[in-house]
């Protein structure tokens, strides 16, 4: 693909007054970082930094059976949050065999309107299957191409948000984690609150009209909140344990070996969702993998496909890996051997290096969950 | 553009070459390089004493980005590496061209450096990857 085809978002301009290197991010040229990737990732760990994610994909489901046709459509239970305003809600998306076609957040808006925000490179598929799903059901599905996104992480995104849009975001400052909230609902100023994100911070995630996308960047840029690239953005999800559909989990795989069981409900034996029937047969005849966190015990870099050897229980791969800033290790996801206990090698160019097997996440809220050293190591 | 001095002499897979003057050549990978690399968390190191062929991989820059080989830019046997880079790898970011050096080489064949590229011609390269 040439770079005139790629598409740019309504911060383009910005990216570019700010420096930003800019790549081609599945058909998106998107900001890469602005000069440092590791010093955006400690921005965002001990201070604030803003991400431009308008290349995700909204969605609105609109009518009195959206609850019903989420019911079936998701892995997770809508139930949980049909009746809470505001209430987000991770779930996967899957396919009759059970396989992951998409990971995506709801938000219950009031009981006939579900805003989604899907992955951006899924985006065709996503809709497509969501269409295919409608059947009758009695819900309008939109997708919000009108509407940018910027997502403001950080210990202090929340107070420097304030300072920087004010009234337009009166009442954020009372939502609870996990809720978002409508301001100026039908105005030009009309922004969409929610305390989510992708790094393991507090924080935003800002939606507003393609319109007003630069404006609000420049405001919360204005208050020193600091422009961060899409490579700081995965060095924090990794630290933070948070999966990244098509390297940690795709179609061929089930969620229940990619770390995302807590996301699949099977509490309500009534709800018959897309998947079910293949889940249920995959924990009958034994799940043979699990997904977890692995740190490389000496120097090197843990990448995505790197193979992992457990000793006498077989072989796993790397799905993520990268070199944390905050742990000043290698880390990364693996899907390895059931049985495997908390040592294993990874195959690294033509090495076999020690790692260590660990419980996601490695990070959250600036501080580290894992124990770094070993006794072995010096 | 990125700095490209012109007593160095370069490779078309990015790396810098300093003729020393006991014969041997310093080697690392251009400012260039290293931008289009990002934050550099570590290196791989050639093996000292080890002989390589010209363009055979010696050694291994990875940044928070990616891995990216460094070649061994003509025939001959290495005679020393900058250790410091095991520990502070980002001094390739810093200065490429200095603090930033991987290693150094005892040429087999001196003739062989005059198969080098000059600033210029690199400076060509750079230009023609960045359209």
């Amino acid at each position: 693909m040439t770079q005139t085809e790629l598409k740019i978002t309504p911060l383009f301009n910005a990216h570019q007054k700010m420096g930003a290197k800019l790549v081609d991010f599945g058909g998106w040229k998107m900001p890469i970082h602005y000069g440092s990737q590791i010093e955006e990732h400690h921005q965002v760990r001990r201070d604030a930094g803003m991400f431009d994610v308008c290349h995700m994909t909204i969605v609105d489901l609109r009518g009195c059976e959206v609850m019903a046709y989420l019911s079936r459509l998701l892995a997770n239970d809508v139930a949980k949050i049909s009746d809470k305003p505001g209430k987000a809600l991770y779930s996967c998306m899957l396919n009759n065999d059970g396989g992951v076609i998409d990971d995506l957040i709801i938000y219950a808006m009031d009981s006939a309107w579900v805003r989604v925000i899907v992955n951006s490179a899924t985006r065709v598929k996503d809709l497509a299957w969501m269409r295919s799903q409608l059947g009758t059901s009695a819900v309008d599905l939109t997708e919000r191409d009108d509407l940018a996104m910027i997502a403001v992480q950080g210990p202090n995104a929340r107070t420097l948000a304030a300072e920087a849009l004010g009234d337009e975001i009166v009442g954020a400052k009372q939502l609870k984690p996990f809720n978002a909230l409508l301001i100026n609902q039908g105005a030009a100023n009309e922004r969409f609150v929610a305390r989510t994100g992708y790094t393991g911070e507090d924080g935003y995630e800002i939606v507003c009209s393609n319109e007003q996308a630069e404006a609000v960047w420049n405001r919360l840029a204005a208050s020193g909140v600091k422009p961060c690239g899409l490579g700081a953005r995965d060095t924090l999800r990794l630290e933070a344990g948070m999966n990244l559909y098509g390297s940690d989990m795709d179609e061929t795989q089930s969620p229940l070996e990619s770390g995302l069981s807590w996301t699949v409900d099977f509490s309500n034996e009534q709800r018959h969702f897309i998947g079910r029937e293949a889940l249920e047969k995959q924990k009958t005849s034994g799940l043979k993998y699990k997904f977890v966190g692995l740190i490389l015990n000496g120097k090197g870099v843990l990448r995505a496909h790197q193979k992992v050897i457990v000793a006498n229980e077989g072989e796993g791969e790397l799905t993520s890996g990268t070199f944390s800033p905050t742990m000043q290790k290698a880390i990364g996801f693996a899907r390895i051997p059931m049985a495997a206990g908390e040592q294993c090698q990874v195959q690294i160019r033509n090495k076999l290096l020690d790692a260590r097997i660990v419980k996601l996440p490695f990070v959250r809220q600036g501080k580290i969950l894992v124990q770094i050293t070993t006794i072995a190591d010096k | 553009m990125s700095n490209i001095p012109q007593e160095l002499k370069y490779t078309k897979s990015h790396e810098w070459v300093r003729m020393e003057e006991d014969g041997t050549i310093t080697v690392g990978i251009t400012e260039h390089a290293q931008g289009l690399l990002g934050d550099m968390v570590f290196v791989e190191l050639p093996e000292v004493d080890e002989s390589y062929e010209a363009e055979q991989d010696c050694a291994v820059v990875e940044s928070v980005k990616a891995a990216s080989d460094i070649y061994c830019p003509v025939e001959g046997e290495v005679v020393a590496v900058n250790e410091e880079l095991e520990d502070a790898p980002e001094q390739i970011n810093v200065n490429a061209y200095h603090e930033g050096w991987i290693f150094r080489l005892k040429p087999n064949n001196p003739d062989d450096l005059d198969n080098l590229m000059s600033a210029e011609d690199y400076t060509a390269l750079v230009e023609a990857e960045e359209h």
